[in-house]
């Protein structure tokens, strides 16, 4: 039964950038209606992990299967399922958000009679029904950050991987952001980089903490926190230990 | 394949068309070829003309000027193509879609291929309205304007690898004047010379082809020439964006 709700799963992972090793050994699996939390310090490879994970960059070892589909073989099939919103907002400014829109339902396969509702339900999701003519260079932080996820989730996608969506955001978006993941996360599977721990243990179902290229931890929340352990202690222990 | 390659083309045009440099390089265009045009053409009409035909001493004069100008222009039309979607992070945009590298790289070919059909267009009017008076070679126009069409595509496909390599636009522009400015000047190794290494040196050099459609020959080494020219440097391109994804 378990093994049907997998849509990724990741197998011994490993990149390096010339000499440079930036994850080694890295294996998950992440499963349908999940909220995955990639917590690390910065430089640890969460934003490598998920790059290699969408096919941006490719993998110097081991494989990533995208609901039946290896990203390097059949990269076609296993990209149409995923949708990325990287670290630095993938906006071009110089367009509204109705065309930016548009455009990136296009390039994710979209047919062209459903253009038009797919973009109206994505925007209408995000909060942006108000906004179609807007330039993007014109909209506020946090509007950006709507746009970016309405990308990443316009073609209805099973995994949406969200790159430190919150950074930068004043707390009151934070709440919206986190509100927006909480309604996606039913009907897709959402894997989320942070470093902010607060941020995890309030909207993750699971927990993997990565630290200098490997995986430290791979536990459920509600495991987790009934050791009685904070998750901030926890976090700590694990990537001190290492730097020794 | 072909609609994605058109999606991306129209997006590249469409965001050509939203910034002042466009318009602003489209103007000087127009403006400098207008000029080029005119002079020839008064002379042409002074009584004391020797000139043998109005096609050979006013358009092609015209045109020889105009590759010259797009010359100049064409790494600020170019810089952009890749350099400044790796620079705003939309690269990764198209890397996470479901497209291919070469779906990519065709579709910002054709974008900016189309941008300069545009200018050739226009620039083609001003010829074009000496028909209301006269008579002109449509042959040599014909010819003239496929010599144009082949050389600014391997101008095009020159730029689109150079800005594929950096995340400046102003480091892929000045790297463009560069190889385009070689490509020119290599000639002048062929000049005055008897030997036959010489020689091939004059024939590497990107205007000279372009001078037979000048004069209405149609010539099939020249057209191979370009396409050459332009098939290497997208290839380049296509391997580039390929090892940035494996090794960058």
């Amino acid at each position: 039964m378990k093994k049907d709700k997998t849509l990724i799963s990741v197998n011994d992972l490993s990149r390096f950038y010339g000499q440079k090793c930036a994850i080694e050994n890295v294996s998950f699996d992440a499963h349908r209606g999940e909220i995955l939390g990639l917590l690390g310090p910065n430089g640890a490879g969460k934003s490598t992990t998920m790059q290699i994970i969408c096919g941006v960059i490719a993998a110097s070892n081991g494989s990533v299967n995208i609901v039946g589909h290896d990203i390097q073989d059949s990269p076609k099939y296993a990209k149409q399922n995923i949708g990325f919103l990287p670290e630095q907002l993938p906006l071009y400014n110089d367009l509204n958000v109705d065309e930016y829109l548009y455009y990136s339902a296009k390039l994710r396969g979209i047919e062209k009679a459903n253009l038009k509702d797919a973009v109206t339900a994505t925007k209408k999701r995000c909060g942006l029904e108000n906004t179609g003519s807007r330039l993007i260079q014109n909209l506020s932080k946090g509007y950006k950050q709507r746009v970016g996820i309405a990308q990443a989730i316009i073609h209805a996608p099973s995994i949406i991987i969200l790159d430190e969506p919150t950074s930068g955001l004043d707390p009151k978006q934070i709440l919206e952001i986190r509100k927006l993941m909480r309604e996606l996360s039913k009907d897709h599977s959402i894997i989320l980089s942070t470093h902010i721990l607060s941020e995890v243990e309030a909207v993750c179902d699971r927990v993997l903490i990565i630290n200098e290229g490997n995986i430290v931890l791979d536990r459920y929340l509600k495991e987790l926190l009934t050791d009685k352990n904070s998750l901030e202690s926890i976090f700590m222990q694990l990537t001190s230990e290492n730097n020794k | 394949m072909l609609n994605n390659i058109i999606c991306i083309a129209n997006n590249e045009l469409r965001r050509f068309f939203k910034s002042s440099l466009a318009w602003i390089i489209l103007a000087i265009t127009q403006f400098f070829v207008a000029i080029f045009f005119y002079v020839p053409l008064v002379i042409y009409l002074q009584p004391a003309s020797v000139a043998s035909g109005l096609t050979d001493a006013v358009v092609a004069t015209m045109y020889g000027f105009s590759a010259y100008i797009i010359l100049v222009i064409s790494p600020l039309l170019t810089m952009r193509l890749i350099a400044e979607e790796r620079q705003l992070g939309t690269l990764r945009l198209l890397f996470s879609s479901p497209l291919s590298i070469t779906e990519i790289v065709l579709g910002k070919f054709f974008g900016i291929l189309a941008l300069y059909l545009i200018i050739l267009l226009m620039i083609t009017l001003m010829p074009l309205s000496l028909l209301f008076g006269t008579q002109l070679d449509l042959g040599q126009i014909s010819s003239i304007l496929v010599g144009l069409s082949l050389l600014v595509a391997s101008i095009a496909s020159i730029g689109l690898f150079l800005s594929s390599l950096t995340n400046s636009p102003t480091v892929a522009a000045i790297s463009t004047y560069g190889v385009l400015l070689f490509l020119m000047l290599i000639k002048i190794g062929g000049t005055n010379s008897s030997s036959e290494i010489a020689m091939e040196f004059s024939y590497l050099a990107i205007d000279k082809h372009y001078n037979n459609f000048l004069a209405g020959l149609f010539n099939s080494a020249d057209i191979f020439y370009y396409v050459i020219l332009t098939i290497f440097f997208l290839i380049l391109c296509i391997w580039r964006l390929d090892a940035e994804r494996t090794y960058g």
